[in-house]
């Protein structure tokens, strides 16, 4: 498929927080609209409500497409539907990986009824990204950023970090 | 370009536009169409955003408080990241406000230039933080009371709040799960902690009516199909706290009979006064400043 240069320029901005990513791979990037005349309209969806690197993001593809000779640039938000996890990429869950950051399971599927309530650990089936074993354990269900949770591995007793499904 | 990490990423710099990071917010609805559903009265639904607005900003500015406070370092980044949530969907609401009443206030001037008789949010939200225990009740009541209503608020008429409640409900269900787990543990785990844990409960029960009592704007708003009608969580939410405290081992008080809509009338407490004394404080003393 040919894309256009504006699509490729916004496909390729690193994201702030997981700068082995693309925001192509972290599956923010909604939709980049040529509109003649050097004019670019991006739209982007924020991962979490509270995600403070959304502001960067908006910088960074700002600044890239000015960079590649568009003069205005006008980046929008989409809120709906929301970022879910199961939108990062096969390519982006290898860089996860291969950065030492285990990528998320399948998202929890929504069913009708009140949210379930969750009491207790869950079991999920997390390998160690530094060794491969499945002996691994939830510290925290938070992490340093919103979309990550603290593990370690009970082989080769290394920390990691996980990105969350959501 | 190379990352090798994200501060290289984001001082990289690439013309003028870098400078615009960290130098005040962009609006978080940019590009969103904001216009009003048929039929629906800005100045109701900007004073309905206030309320779950202000629930919002200003919960997270108390879980905010135990930042190096927290008995243990993960809990700390676990305030802190509900905190975070709470924030961001506080930001939505109050830029959703700002724009349906036609006023044209922004986020910042409306979290930092109201007074505390101007805030919507319910008195549980502004109560004192108490001790660990103390917290974590509060944050059970006030996350299964809100993933309540924003899964309900998923169905509104007015795209906006629908959408932020797409979002939100993600995020406050593991809220709850993180603070059932608290309260489950301390319920179900020494004398001393089953203690504070019963007694944190007790001081925030009474807070629970308030939060099932509709304001004439919600029920203005129920009828045109945009707000959800707080009478009809208080079922959903006893199942919830009866499941969690059976687990705690801790004794289920009868549910809270809806009381006065309070906080949703701006009748506050001292404990309001405080806070906002805090939370303002930078951008009331500096009021050109941007960071």
């Amino acid at each position: 498929m040919v894309t256009g240069l504006a699509q490729r320029v916004a496909e390729a901005v690193p994201d702030p927080e997981l700068p082995m990513l693309t925001l192509a791979d972290l599956g923010i990037l909604r939709g980049v609209e040529e509109a003649g005349a050097g004019r670019v309209v991006v739209t982007i969806t924020p991962t979490y409500s509270g995600c403070p690197a959304i502001g960067a993001i908006r910088a960074d593809l700002s600044a890239r497409l000015r960079e590649a000779g568009y003069d205005e640039v006008e980046i929008r938000t989409a809120l709906s539907p929301a970022w879910t996890s199961d939108w990062i990429s096969e390519t982006g869950r290898r860089k996860l990986s291969a950065a030492g950051i285990a990528p998320p399971g399948a998202a929890p599927v929504r069913r009708s009824g009140p949210v379930p309530l969750t009491l207790g650990p869950v079991r999920r089936r997390v390998s160690c990204p530094r060794c491969g074993s499945a002996e691994t354990e939830e510290v925290s269900g938070f992490g340093a950023t919103a979309c990550k949770a603290l593990w370690r591995c009970r082989a080769c007793a290394e920390p990691f970090e996980r990105v969350k499904e959501i | 370009m190379s990352t090798g990490n994200a501060y290289e990423a984001l001082n990289d710099a690439a013309g003028d536009a870098r400078w615009a990071y960290g130098t005040g917010f962009a609006d978080p609805l940019a590009g969103v169409d904001t216009r009003l559903p048929d039929g629906v009265d800005g100045a109701d639904l900007g004073a309905y955003c206030l309320m779950l607005g202000d629930d919002a900003l200003v919960m997270s500015h108390r879980l905010q408080e135990w930042v190096t406070r927290a008995p243990e370092l993960e809990e700390e980044v676990a305030l802190a990241n509900v905190a975070l949530d709470l924030l961001g969907q506080a930001r939505l609401l109050l830029a959703r406000a700002g724009q349906a009443d036609g006023s044209g206030r922004g986020e910042d001037d409306l979290a930092f230039h109201r007074e505390p008789h101007e805030f919507r949010g319910v008195l549980l939200a502004e109560a004192e933080n108490g001790d660990f225990a103390h917290t974590m009740a509060r944050l059970l009541v006030f996350s299964t009371w809100r993933l309540a209503l924003l899964d309900r608020l998923r169905a509104s008429r007015d795209p906006v709040l629908a959408a932020v409640a797409g979002k939100g409900v993600n995020e406050v269900a593991y809220h709850r799960d993180y603070a059932a787990g608290w309260v489950v543990r301390l319920g179900d785990g020494t004398a001393l902690s089953r203690e504070r844990m019963a007694a944190g409960l007790a001081a925030v029960w009474p807070l629970t009516g308030e939060l099932f009592a509709a304001h004439e704007v919600e029920t203005r708003l129920v009828a045109a199909g945009v707000a959800v009608d707080p009478a009809g969580l208080r079922e959903e939410f006893g199942a919830v706290l009866r499941q969690v405290l059976a687990a705690a081992t801790l004794d289920a008080p009868p549910l809270p009979v809806p009381g006065a809509a309070a906080g949703r009338s701006g009748e506050h407490t001292g404990a309001l006064r405080d806070l906002l004394a805090e939370l303002q404080g930078v951008a009331r003393g500096l009021p050109e400043a941007t960071w």
